[in-house]
């Protein structure tokens, strides 16, 4: 819903993403929000907001494949393991620039994204969630494997240095940001194009799609591609954060973690990727914080319960939102600013 | 409608057959459509109707025989490209996109329209903003057609059951097509919801010049608007004609109508 007195007249209102004067002067002041932050914020939650930015990356990759085209896929954190090892190999090992290595890595996990979107032509539903569940596993196992890429356990990533310096926390967090926001604004793009009308056709019929002239393994495998090129750049990011990957970053788990970032966003809204990415990793924050008090505070409960605290928490995140607001945070907060706009007329 | 001029064939299905199993649902069926015309296909339940249709637009692959649409064989081609030709249809049990409203169903139905690739798309960039716009108008003539405005920003699975066969129609006709399937266009609809429905079809044949091809159940519907009338029993062509001769055909009357019907209605 417009503000009062707003009016679509054209559909190029209707179509922009930002609309009203008031809206381009809060994305101006929460992008220099966002970029101060670097600087005032201690080391430690400045590395938080870097996770939280290359999070974002990764799920909304998800957020294409699974929010808008309703392919099922757990394989996600393998997928950014292939874009970290891309630029691990090519930058570390053979000296290339890391700008160069930024969209190979993104190309190489869409191409392992094709491979393992192949089978969608043919399964859906579960059984592609198996499949996916496969590519996690097999292109982890590829990656142990120590005659290709010389060591099993770990490589190390070349600092990205611009001017000769390499970046610091502080600096690093204003590239992840320039880097999310990109690939926000791609995936809006791609959500209210063409392409994104194919990619909800086929999650909600894909019947239909077919006979209106959708060629479903097309678009199917745009989709992998697609999710897993984001995938691939959030693992160029995340290795040239960290310094040194290894296998072990990537786990299962991390995949099951995007997927409950768009659940808890709110599934089809590239801001509630946001704001999913932002909760879970406040609870994966939090929590260890919490647990040591909760282990002197309660001495019967020993130290393994508060230790597995994380992974409970997490758990009933997840099952709260689904049973409490299953459209996720993203819808709440639509609901609320039509409450206020209505306000105080219920109609 | 009387003919004064021959007009072209834009449909001939030729010795179609069509069987699952054991079941024969088409056995060597066989019509033309003039351009322009509404052709109906009657029958009782179970008589292969669905199937023509799923055969015409690629959905079902007819074991032996032809389909040609303006004189270009179709038969073994698959559903998206016999879309991009130009033939669309709407379905018996709605098959809209749940998810979407109104406008971005039928944006979606245009999607062989756009010439930008997704890359484009991606970056917003080049034609990309200039087709949306134009594709955007285009769509808003059609539901502005229908008159559909008040639900354009809805939700359709929020809609109710007769406003969704109407988009179901709208989403057909935004891909502009030459031919129109309309699979019981009028079903589970009340008198009025009915009226409203043949007047959009008989606008739509005369005012876009479409030719289309209707399944309809309610007999008043279909000897009222269409100009020529096959009759299916069992997967077989059993009649063929206007509307006034196929009513009074008595092989029809007993197979479709049933032995009480026998005297005139």
């Amino acid at each position: 819903m417009m503000p009062s007195g707003v009016f679509n007249t054209r559909p190029q209102q209707d179509m922009a993403i930002v609309r009203t004067r008031a809206q381009w002067l809060l994305l101006a002041a929460a992008l220099i929000f966002l970029v101060t932050l670097g600087l005032y914020l201690p080391q430690e939650w400045v590395v938080w907001l870097i996770m939280v930015g290359i999070y974002t990356v990764a799920a909304l990759g998800i957020h294409i494949m699974t929010g808008l085209c309703g392919q099922f896929s757990m394989g996600q954190a393998a997928f950014m393991a292939l874009g970290a090892y891309t630029t691990a190999f090519l930058a570390g090992s053979h000296g290339w620039s890391p700008w160069l290595t930024l969209p190979l890595s993104g190309l190489v996990a869409g191409l392992g994204g094709l491979v393992f979107g192949i089978p969608a032509l043919r399964i859906k539903g579960f059984y592609l969630v198996l499949t996916t569940i496969a590519a996690q596993f097999v292109i982890m196992w590829a990656i142990r494997q120590p005659d290709w890429l010389g060591e099993t356990y770990g490589l190390d990533v070349p600092a990205i240095s611009i001017g000769g310096a390499a970046l610091k926390d502080a600096q690093f967090w204003w590239l992840t940001l320039g880097v999310a926001a990109v690939m926000l604004f791609l995936a809006k793009n791609i959500q209210r194009t063409a392409t994104g009308r194919k990619f909800v056709a086929v999650r909600d019929n894909d019947l239909a799609a077919e006979v209106m002239g959708i060629n479903l393994f097309r678009t199917k495998l745009l989709a992998f591609f697609i999710g897993c090129f984001f995938a691939g750049i959030a693992g160029w990011l995340w290795a040239h954060h960290l310094l040194r990957i290894n296998p072990d970053l990537f786990t299962f788990s991390l995949s099951l973690w995007f997927l409950a970032m768009i659940i808890i966003g709110g599934m089809g809204s590239t801001a509630g990727v946001v704001m999913g990415a932002g909760v879970i990793m406040l609870v994966d924050k939090l929590v260890p914080r919490l647990s040591p008090v909760l282990a002197d505070a309660f001495p019967s409960l020993g130290y393994q319960i508060p230790a597995a605290l994380s992974l409970i928490l997490f758990a009933l995140v997840v099952i709260l939102f689904i049973l409490i607001e299953p459209k996720g945070l993203y819808h709440r907060l639509q609901r609320i600013k039509l409450y206020y706009r209505l306000n105080p007329f219920s109609y | 409608m009387t003919e004064q001029t021959p007009r072209p064939v834009e449909l001939k299905v030729e010795n179609l057959d069509l069987s699952f199993g054991g079941v024969k649902a088409l056995d060597s069926l066989s019509f033309e459509v003039v351009r322009g015309q509404i052709m109906g296909i009657i029958g009782p339940n179970g008589a292969g109707k669905t199937s023509t249709l799923n055969c015409i637009n690629g959905f079902y692959r007819a074991q032996h025989g032809e389909i040609y649409f303006q004189d270009k064989r179709i038969t073994r081609l698959r559903p998206d490209s016999i879309a991009k030709l130009g033939i669309s249809r709407t379905f018996q049990n709605i098959q809209l996109y749940t998810g979407l409203n109104v406008v971005d169903n039928l944006m979606a139905a245009r999607h062989f329209l756009f010439k930008s690739t997704w890359v484009e798309g991606a970056l917003y960039y080049g034609r990309t903003h200039r087709e949306e716009v134009e594709h955007r108008w285009a769509v808003e003539h059609i539901i502005d057609f229908l008159e559909l405005e008040r639900w354009r920003k809805s939700v359709v699975g929020t809609l109710p059951y007769g406003i969704r066969k109407r988009i179901d129609l709208g989403r057909a006709l935004a891909q502009e097509p030459k031919l129109l399937l309309l699979d019981e266009p009028m079903a589970g609809m009340n008198v009025e919801e009915k009226e409203d429905m043949a007047r959009f079809i008989l606008d739509v044949q005369e005012e876009k010049g479409i030719t289309i091809v209707l399944i309809e159940h309610d007999m008043g519907v279909v000897m009222d608007i269409t100009d020529k009338i096959v009759v299916l029993d069992f997967g077989r062509k059993i009649a063929e004609g206007p509307p006034d001769v196929v009513n009074k055909d008595p092989v029809v009357i007993k197979a479709y109508l049933g032995e009480q019907a026998a005297s005139p209605v």
